[in-house]
């Protein structure tokens, strides 16, 4: 019996890639899914930091739709790689900071490399013309294909109909009758097509599939960004974009406030890279300092985290203020009033 | 016969499940793995990865904080 050809389906966990694989796995093709992981990805897990999200149940949405296919699911660490990408897209930007026609083709681009190792036939996407402004359109397409360098070994299951035929078209693996010509923004086709193959209970992410797309996340990345004076970034700065309340009382330095238990454990992984501070005579959240700071900002700080503590109306409040070397000394400080924090502190 | 222990204390979902695969990528059918991990997503994302890759769990220990999971690698490798 001749082998059965083999395709690597790039698997976001929301319904297209879904359907994707599961029409070429209908076709007899052997399908192994691919999910990369750049650090803005939306996790389900991402609010699992927080106390009060711990008890509901959580699921990687990949993994998730890797077991509804049968199909083993690799998932790819790009966090150092996909930097390029975010700071200097050559097809600019969506709304926000999401740079999607380049993120399109860089995983494409990794989905190549990786079948190219592995001796994989083709790459499949769960793309649909029209679905989505910037990355998903009849003219980006083309782009996706050539700049990865996949060409005609990159097929679109959901619309292929549209779209020129592909090399496993060409060849038989698939029967280009059996692929779809979905197009446009309606959702009906694809949810028409789960009905049909019995998927239910499958995310449906609004916006898009990464913190990118944020409105909020991106104007916290920009001031990141604009107060360093360089894109540069590392994994713990996206990261903690995600968590806390984000103040800048000066243009010299912010404050990450914990909001409840969950947010102060996972800030505490950081004591050793920030100034930080927690009241000691209330109750009250970690709070750490982000950029170089002077004797007068600590003093600031400590007023601001006496406002998020429970001593908020006493006269006076202790804080610990530790530097990252561990060094402690306490502080009597005066709470802010609400008054005092202009909203333009706000990130 | 040894354990590969996997530190992934601090990370984040899904990173303890990429640490864990990378681990088991180097390893043969049967060895045991044990992953560290404070992210209580992992009970759910590291056995889901096990069955789509044919491993077994042997075991989840939660701690209030820190969790600890035992595979065991299957026949299929990664
Ligand atoms: S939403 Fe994010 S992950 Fe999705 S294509 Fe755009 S930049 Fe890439």
């Amino acid at each position: 019996m001749p082998q059965k050809p083999k395709a690597v389906a790039l698997i976001s966990g929301g319904l297209d890639s879904l359907l994707a694989a599961r029409v070429a796995l209908d076709q007899g093709v052997h399908v192994e899914g691919i999910n990369f992981y750049t650090g803005f990805c939306v996790e389900g897990h991402t609010h699992a930091i927080r106390k009060q999200d711990r008890a509901r149940p959580k699921r990687n949405n990949a993994l998730w739709s890797a077991e509804q296919l049968g199909i083993k699911l690799h998932i790819v660490d790009i966090i150092e790689e996909y930097k390029d990408v975010v700071i200097n897209p050559k097809h600019g930007y969506g709304a926000n900071l999401n740079p999607c026609l380049d993120c399109k083709i860089f995983m494409v681009d990794k989905a190549r490399e990786w079948i190219e190792e592995k001796g994989f036939d083709f790459i499949i996407t769960g793309e649909v013309i029209g679905q989505r402004p910037m990355s998903q359109r009849k003219d980006t397409m083309p782009v996706i294909a050539r700049d990865s360098g996949a060409g005609d070994r990159l097929v679109r299951p959901l619309c292929a109909r549209n779209l020129p035929a592909t090399l496993p078209e060409t060849l038989g693996w698939l029967d280009r009758d059996k692929l779809y010509g979905f197009n446009g923004r309606s959702r009906k086709p694809q949810m028409a097509l789960a009905e049909k193959f019995g998927f239910e209970d499958y995310a449906q992410p609004a916006g898009g599939c990464c913190f990118l797309t944020d409105k909020q996340y991106s104007v916290k990345l920009s001031d990141l960004w604009a107060t360093r004076g360089t894109r540069e970034y590392d994994l713990d700065d996206i990261m903690l974009l995600k968590v806390g309340r984000h103040l800048r009382p000066r243009p010299n330095f912010k404050v990450i406030v914990g909001r409840e238990e969950g947010e102060n454990r996972f800030l505490e992984g950081y004591r050793k890279r920030f100034v930080h501070m927690i009241p000691t005579s209330h109750t009250g959240p970690l709070v750490l300092l982000d950029g170089e700071v002077s004797a007068d900002d600590i003093e600031l700080a400590a007023r601001l985290t006496a406002r998020f503590s429970q001593g908020r109306d006493a006269e006076q409040v202790t804080i610990e203020v530790k530097q990252p070397g561990g060094d402690a000394r306490s502080l009597d400080v005066v709470p802010l009033t609400a008054d005092e924090i202009p909203a333009g502190w706000y990130i | 016969m040894s354990t590969t222990v996997v530190d992934a204390r601090n990370l984040l979902c899904p990173l303890p499940v990429i640490r864990t695969q990378d681990a088991v990528v180097k390893l043969q059918p049967g060895d045991a793995v044990q992953v560290l991990c404070t992210d209580p997503g992992v009970v759910y994302d590291i056995p889901a990865w096990c069955r789509v890759h044919g491993h077994e769990v042997c075991d989840i220990n939660e701690q209030e904080y820190e969790i600890a999971i035992s595979i065991r690698v299957g026949e299929s490798g990664s």
